[in-house]
C-alpha cells in the first residue's frame, strides 16, 4: 500500500502522522512550497524577527525519515486517476494506491487594476513572505486591503518595523461579518490605538503603477482619493487552490467535492483540509472551512479511513481563536455576528476597553449556546462540556469561574460580569465556583 | 528608540567603559606599612627581599608589572624561608609562605598599595561608573512603560545583540570554555592534571551517549540564524567571562573595582569589601535594574510582575543585605535561601565549625538548612513544582529573569540538547552529593582518604569546576552565546534533585488548553530552558518536565491562550495521559 498525500501543511501532514501511527504502509508527502512542515499562522512572527524560521517546524528535520515518511519537494503538474499515477515536475512518475488531496488556499483576486504589480502580495505561502521582506527596506507606507485575520496580521507586521500602514476595510467596522458589534468596535478602537490608518466602509479601486512596473500608490474606490505607498497587502479571503484540477474528472465547485466521509467522486481520492468542500455540512457549519482546527481534524479522520476504519468527519462543536495585536480572542460555539430571535445574550466589556465576555444562549429551552471572548482566557474543555451538555445558562453563570484560563494572580472578573447579568436579565444568580483545577477535573470527569 | 533611550543607551555604555578603563588607573606603591602581609616573619623577609629587588617605594603605573613584580618578592622570600630552619616554637606551616598565601598575599598587596583615582574618591567613581548606568538604564527601560500593554518581542531576531550564534560560533565558545577552564585547572590544582583529565573523560563519555550511541547519523548541524553574526552578543558575552575570569581567579587585578564599593561595604557590615562583596553590589544593582525592565515588559501579566518583585526580593534582602547585616552583628555570614547541593560549602568544615559555634542563631541556621534539603525541597515543590524556588526565590534563577531574560530565545530546543542536558545534570548532582560525602567522612573521622578519593582535592575542583567554571563563566558569560539558563539547565544539582520531585511527585503542571494549539512556537521559542512546549501543546498534553522551572513565559506568549501554570492532585499520576487534540478514539468518534 502506497498513501500520496499532495499538501504538506497541517491537514496533510496530521494525515501522514496518524496514518503512521496507525499503520505501516507506504507514505509519501510532496510539497512545492517547502520541504518541511512548518505553521503557516506563524509566518508573521518570521517577519517580526519573534521566531527564525527554523523555529515554526514543528518538528525537527531528523523526524520525517525517522518515522519513515517520505517527503518530496516538486510540483505535481497532472494526476491520471484511472491509472491511479502523478506526473511530478522533476520526479517524474509516481503512483499511488491511495490519493489525499490537501491542497489549501490561494488569496482571493477580484481583478482589480495594477494587482499584479511588483509590491503587491498576499500572506499564505512562504513565497508571499519572502516579497514581504524584499520590499521591506526602505518602505515608507504599506496599504493592506482586506478586514480579515490575515489583514490584521499583515498590518501588524509592517508596524513591527515601524512602516506606516493604511489598512482599508470594506465593512463598516473591523471584521464586523463574523464578530458581533461591540467586539468588532473594541478591536477597531484597539487598532486605531496602535496609529494604523484604519479606513471603514471603503473599497480598492485600483493600484498605481509607479512607472517602473512597481506599486506607486492605491486610488480608494468610492472617494478617488490617492495614498501613495511602496507595498499592497491584499487579504480579501482565501479559496480553495484547485484551479489546475478544475478540468479534469475530479468533481469540483469552489473547492473539491467531498461526502461525509471526505470522499472524493474518483476511487481512493480524498481531499481535505482548505480545498475540501463538504457536500452536506453539519447543521450550523460552512461546506469550506478553512482554519487550522479543521483540517487538523479532517488530516486525522482520513487517516482512520485509510488504515481501514472508515470514519466520517465530524468538526463537532465550533471554535476558534485569533489575536488582534495585543488583545486575543476565543469564540467557542455558535456566535454569529447578528444572530437569530430565538437567541439572547448577555455582554460584559472590561473597563480598559480590552476585555471582554459575551454569552448566548436559546431563550425558549434556556440552555447556553455560545461564547465570545476578548481578552479573557477560557477552558476549551469545560465550554464545549456545557455547550454539548445544553447546560442551562443560569447554570453556566454561576459556575463561571470553572471556565477561566487566564494565568495566575490575574484579576478575575467573574462577579462583576454575573452581576451584570443579573441586572440586565432580571436574575438572581449567586456565582459560587473558585477556580481551580481539581474542581475543572471533576467536573469533566461528571456525567 | 527614542532620543531618551539613545541617550540612556550611551550612558549605560559610557558608564560600563569607565568601569572597564578604572581597572588600568590603579597606582601601586610597595611600602614598608603595606606589604599585605599579616604574618611578621613573612613581612621582614618580604621586606627584606622588597628592598634587594629595588621593589620598595617604587611606584607602578600598571597592576601587571606590580603583581609580576611583587610575585617575584614573595615567591624570592618564600624560598629564602623555605630553606632556613624553623625557629622553636613556631608550627613550621606557620613560618613558611604557603603556595595559596603567595596568592593572598597578591591579592592583599594589590588592595594595600593601591593609590590612584578611586582611592582618593570611590564614590564619586561609583557614581560616574554604575551610578551612571544604573541611570542610563533606567532611562533606556522606562519609556516601554507608556507603550500599549502585551507582547513586545518585535525584532528580537533581528537584533546583532539577541539573535543568537550559528552552531560553529556557539562550538567556538563552549570549547574554547572548556579547553580553557580544564587548562587553567591544573594550574588551579597546582599541577595536578588529573582533575582536568578525568573530567575530560566524564564530557566525552557524555558526547559519546549522546552523538554516537544506538544512532548511525547524527543531525545535521542547524544554522542558528539565516544571515548575520550577532556582534554585539559575541562582545557582550567575552566580557562577562572575562569579568567572571577576573572575579573567581585573579581579583588581584580589579582591585580599583573593589576600593570603589569599599565605602558602601562599610557602611552595610563595617568590613572592607572584598571581590565577594563587589559580585554581590553588582548583582543586586543589575537585578534591580533588569527586573524593573522585565515589570515593564510584562506589565499586562501579574504572574510576570509578582513573580519579578520576588526574585528582587530575595536577592537584595537575603542573598545581600542580611548577610552583611549578620556579619555586623558578628553572627555567621549566611544566605537563607540558598540550598545545598547549589549552596555546596553547607557541609564543609569550616561552615559546620561557624555555625555551631555561634550559639543558638547558628545552631537554627545549621538546623534550618538541612531542613530545607530533607523537608522543604520535597514539600513546597509537591505542592508547586520546582517553580517556587528557581523563578520565585534562586539568586542564579532570579539573575536570568532579569539580566537574561533578552536572551531567553537563545536555548537550544533540540533532543539532542535534552540528552546532554539529562546526562550532565545528574553527573553534577552525583558529584556534588559525592564530594560532600567526602568532605562529611573528613569532618567526623579525620582522615581525608575515602576508598580511592581526596575529598580536599575533590572539594577543591568541585568549588573550581562547577562552582565557579560552570556556575559562573558558563553560567552568565554565556547569556548571549547560549541561553540565559545554561547553568540552572546543564549544570544546577538543586535544579536536578527539584526536578526530580517535580517530574515524579508533584501537582505542578502545565495544562494544556484543548486543541486551541496552532503550532507556531512562540512557547518553546521562549522556553529559556529549551523544552520543547509546542511539542505538548500542538497534542493537548499537559506538560511535566523536571527542567520545567515554571517562569511562566510560555503561557504569557502564547497568541491563543493555550498554556497555563496549575497546581491539582486529582490526577497527579496520570497528568500527561490524556491527548486531547486527539479527534477519533478506535472504538468511538468523539470531539478532544
Amino acid at each position: 500500500m502506497h498513501t500520496v498525500i499532495i499538501g504538506n501543511g497541517v491537514s496533510g501532514i496530521t494525515a501522514a502522522r496518524t496514518l503512521r501511527k496507525l499503520s505501516d504502509q507506504r507514505i509519501t508527502v510532496i510539497s512545492y512550497e517547502t520541504e518541511h512542515f512548518f505553521s503557516r499562522t506563524a509566518l508573521m512572527y518570521v517577519y517580526m524577527g519573534h521566531m527564525r524560521f527554523e523555529d515554526i517546524k514543528p518538528y525537527e528535520d531528523w523526524f520525517w525519515e525517522k518515522n519513515k515518511i517520505d517527503l518530496i519537494k516538486d510540483r505535481v503538474t497532472s494526476i491520471d486517476f484511472e491509472s491511479k499515477s502523478l506526473r511530478l515536475d522533476a520526479t517524474g512518475e509516481l503512483s499511488y494506491d491511495s490519493l489525499i488531496l490537501a491542497l489549501g488556499s490561494k488569496g482571493n483576486r477580484f481583478g482589480w487594476p495594477g494587482q499584479d504589480l511588483q509590491g503587491v502580495s498576499g500572506l499564505y505561502h512562504v513565497q508571499d513572505l519572502e516579497r514581504m521582506e524584499q520590499h521591506s527596506p526602505g518602505l515608507e507606507r504599506a496599504v493592506v486591503v482586506g478586514g480579515g485575520l490575515i489583514g490584521i496580521e499583515m498590518a501588524e507586521m509592517f508596524a513591527s518595523r515601524d512602516i506606516d500602514v493604511t489598512f482599508l476595510v470594506r465593512e463598516t467596522n473591523y471584521w464586523n461579518n463574523v464578530l458581533p458589534e461591540e467586539e468588532s468596535q473594541m478591536i477597531s478602537d484597539h487598532i486605531r490605538e496602535h496609529h494604523f490608518d484604519l479606513r471603514l466602509g471603503v473599497n480598492l479601486g485600483e493600484i498605481i503603477d509607479n512607472g517602473q512596473g512597481q506599486v506607486g500608490g492605491v486610488v480608494i474606490k468610492e472617494s478617488g482619493e490617492k495614498i501613495p505607498c511602496g507595498f499592497v497587502g491584499l487579504t480579501p479571503g482565501v479559496s480553495p487552490n484547485i484551479g489546475w484540477l478544475k478540468e479534469g474528472p475530479l468533481e469540483t465547485n469552489r473547492g473539491i467535492l467531498v461526502n461525509a466521509h471526505l470522499e472524493t467522486n474518483q476511487p481512493d481520492v480524498y481531499a481535505i483540509g482548505d480545498c475540501a468542500e463538504i457536500t452536506e455540512p453539519r447543521p450550523g457549519r460552512r461546506p469550506i472551512e478553512a482554519v487550522w482546527y479543521t483540517g487538523r481534524m479532517m488530516g486525522e479522520t482520513v487517516a482512520h479511513t485509510l488504515a481501514g476504519n472508515r470514519t466520517a468527519y465530524d468538526p463537532g462543536i465550533w471554535f476558534n481563536s485569533a489575536k488582534f495585536l495585543d488583545i486575543e480572542y476565543q469564540v467557542y460555539g455558535d456566535v454569529p455576528a447578528r444572530p437569530g430571535e430565538e437567541i439572547g445574550q448577555y455582554f460584559w466589556k472590561g473597563p480598559d476597553g480590552r476585555k471582554s465576555f459575551r454569552i448566548l444562549f436559546h431563550k425558549e429551552h434556556g440552555h447556553v449556546t455560545g461564547f465570545n471572548l476578548l481578552g479573557i482566557r477560557f477552558r476549551h474543555e469545560v465550554c464545549e462540556k456545557w455547550l454539548r451538555d445544553q447546560t442551562p445558562v443560569d447554570q453556566v453563570m454561576s459556575n463561571l469561574a470553572l471556565a477561566n484560563f487566564d494565568p495566575e494572580f490575574y484579576r478575575m472578573h467573574e462577579e462583576e460580569i454575573v452581576a451584570g447579568y443579573n441586572a440586565a436579565l432580571g436574575r438572581q444568580v449567586r456565582h459560587r465556583a473558585k477556580r481551580n483545577l481539581n474542581h475543572v477535573l471533576k467536573f469533566l470527569k461528571s456525567k | 528608540m527614542i532620543i531618551l533611550q539613545k541617550i540612556g543607551l550611551g550612558l549605560v555604555v559610557t558608564g560600563i567603559v569607565l568601569f572597564t578603563y578604572l581597572l588600568t588607573q590603579g597606582r601601586y606603591t610597595v611600602t614598608e606599612d603595606a606589604l599585605g602581609v599579616a604574618s611578621s616573619f613573612h613581612q621582614e623577609s618580604i621586606l627584606d627581599k622588597a628592598r634587594e629587588a629595588g621593589v620598595l617605594n617604587h611606584t607602578y603605573h600598571s597592576s601587571a608589572a606590580f603583581l609580576s613584580d611583587y610575585k617575584g618578592v614573595i615567591t624570592a622570600a618564600q624560598a629564602d624561608l623555605a630553606s632556613s630552619p624553623v625557629p622553636d616554637g613556631i608550627a613550621e606551616w606557620d613560618y613558611k609562605i604557603g603556595d595559596w598565601k603567595v596568592k593572598e598575599y597578591l591579592q592583599s598587596a594589590s588592595r594595600s598599595c593601591l593609590s590612584g583615582p578611586v582611592k582618593e574618591n570611590p564614590l564619586k567613581w561609583l557614581l560616574l561608573t554604575i551610578g551612571l548606568a544604573i541611570l542610563g538604564g533606567l532611562l533606556y527601560i522606562l519609556p516601554a512603560f507608556s507603550k500599549i500593554p502585551g507582547i513586545k518581542h518585535d525584532g528580537i531576531y533581528h537584533s546583532s545583540m539577541k539573535r543568537g550564534l550559528k552552531l560553529p560560533q556557539r562550538s567556538f565558545f563552549l570549547l574554547a570554555t572548556v579547553i580553557g577552564v580544564l587548562w587553567y585547572g591544573i594550574t588551579y590544582m597546582s599541577g595536578q592534571w588529573f582533575h582536568s583529565l578525568h573530567t575530560l573523560l566524564i564530557g566525552a563519555l557524555v558526547v559519546y551517549l549522546v552523538y554516537f550511541r544506538g544512532e548511525k547519523t547524527a543531525a545535521a548541524p542547524r544554522s542558528a540564524s539565516p544571515s548575520a553574526v550577532a556582534w554585539l552578543g559575541i562582545v557582550t558575552g567575552t566580557y562577562l567571562i572575562g569579568f567572571y575570569i577576573l572575579l573567581y581567579w585573579f581579583p588581584q587585578y580589579i582591585s580599583p573595582w573593589i576600593e570603589m564599593v569599599d565605602p558602601v561595604s562599610r557602611s552595610i557590615s563595617g568590613n572592607p569589601a572584598s571581590q565577594w562583596f563587589l559580585y554581590g553590589f553588582l548583582y543586586t544593582i543589575i537585578m534591580l535594574v533588569m527586573g524593573v525592565r522585565m515589570i515593564a515588559k510584562y506589565r499586562h501579566n501579574r504572574y510576570q510582575i509578582i513573580r519579578t518583585l520576588s526574585v528582587v526580593f530575595f536577592q537584595t534582602a537575603f542573598a545581600f543585605l542580611l548577610p552583611e547585616i549578620l556579619a555586623r552583628l558578628n553572627q555567621p555570614y549566611y544566605d537563607f535561601k540558598n540550598i545545598w547541593p547549589l549552596n555546596y560549602t553547607f557541609f564543609f568544615d569550616w561552615n559546620l565549625s561557624t555555625l555551631m559555634s555561634s550559639g543558638g542563631l547558628g545552631i537554627f541556621m545549621l538546623v534550618w538548612g538541612i531542613a530545607l534539603v530533607l523537608i522543604g525541597v520535597p514539600v513546597i515543590t509537591y505542592f508547586y513544582g520546582k517553580r517556587w524556588y528557581c523563578s520565585w526565590v534562586c539568586g542564579c534563577g532570579g539573575l536570568a529573569e532579569t539580566l537574561g531574560d533578552p536572551y531567553r530565545q537563545l536555548s537550544d530546543k533540540s533532543l539532542k540538547a535534552w540528552k546532554i542536558e539529562r546526562y550532565t545534570i545528574h553527573a553534577v548532582l552525583v558529584f556534588a552529593v559525592v564530594m560532600t560525602i567526602g568532605v562529611l567522612y573528613t569532618y567526623f573521622s579525620g582522615s581525608s582518604r575515602l576508598l580511592f578519593l581526596d575529598s580536599n582535592n575533590l572539594r577543591t575542583w568541585y568549588g573550581f569546576l562547577i562552582g565557579s567554571a560552570f556556575a559562573g563563566v558558563v553560567g552568565t558569560g554565556f547569556y548571549p552565546l547560549m541561553g540565559n539558563r545554561m547553568w540552572c539547565r546543564f549544570g544546577c544539582p538543586l535544579a536536578a534533585y527539584l526536578g526530580l520531585v517535580q517530574k515524579f511527585k508533584s501537582r505542578f503542571r502545565i495544562t494544556v488548553n484543548g486543541g486551541q494549539c496552532i503550532s507556531c512556537g512562540n512557547c518553546s521559542t521562549y522556553c529559556e530552558m529549551g523544552i520543547d512546549v509546542r511539542h505538548y501543546a500542538q497534542r493537548g498534553q499537559d506538560v511535566v518536565r523536571s527542567s520545567c522551572v515554571g517562569c511562566g513565559v510560555c503561557a504569557a506568549v502564547c497568541p491563543r491562550g493555550v498554556l497555563r501554570l496549575e497546581n491539582g492532585s486529582v490526577d497527579i499520576d496520570t497528568r500527561t495521559e490524556p491527548l486531547r487534540t486527539i479527534h477519533i478514539r478506535s472504538d468511538e468518534v468523539g470531539i478532544l
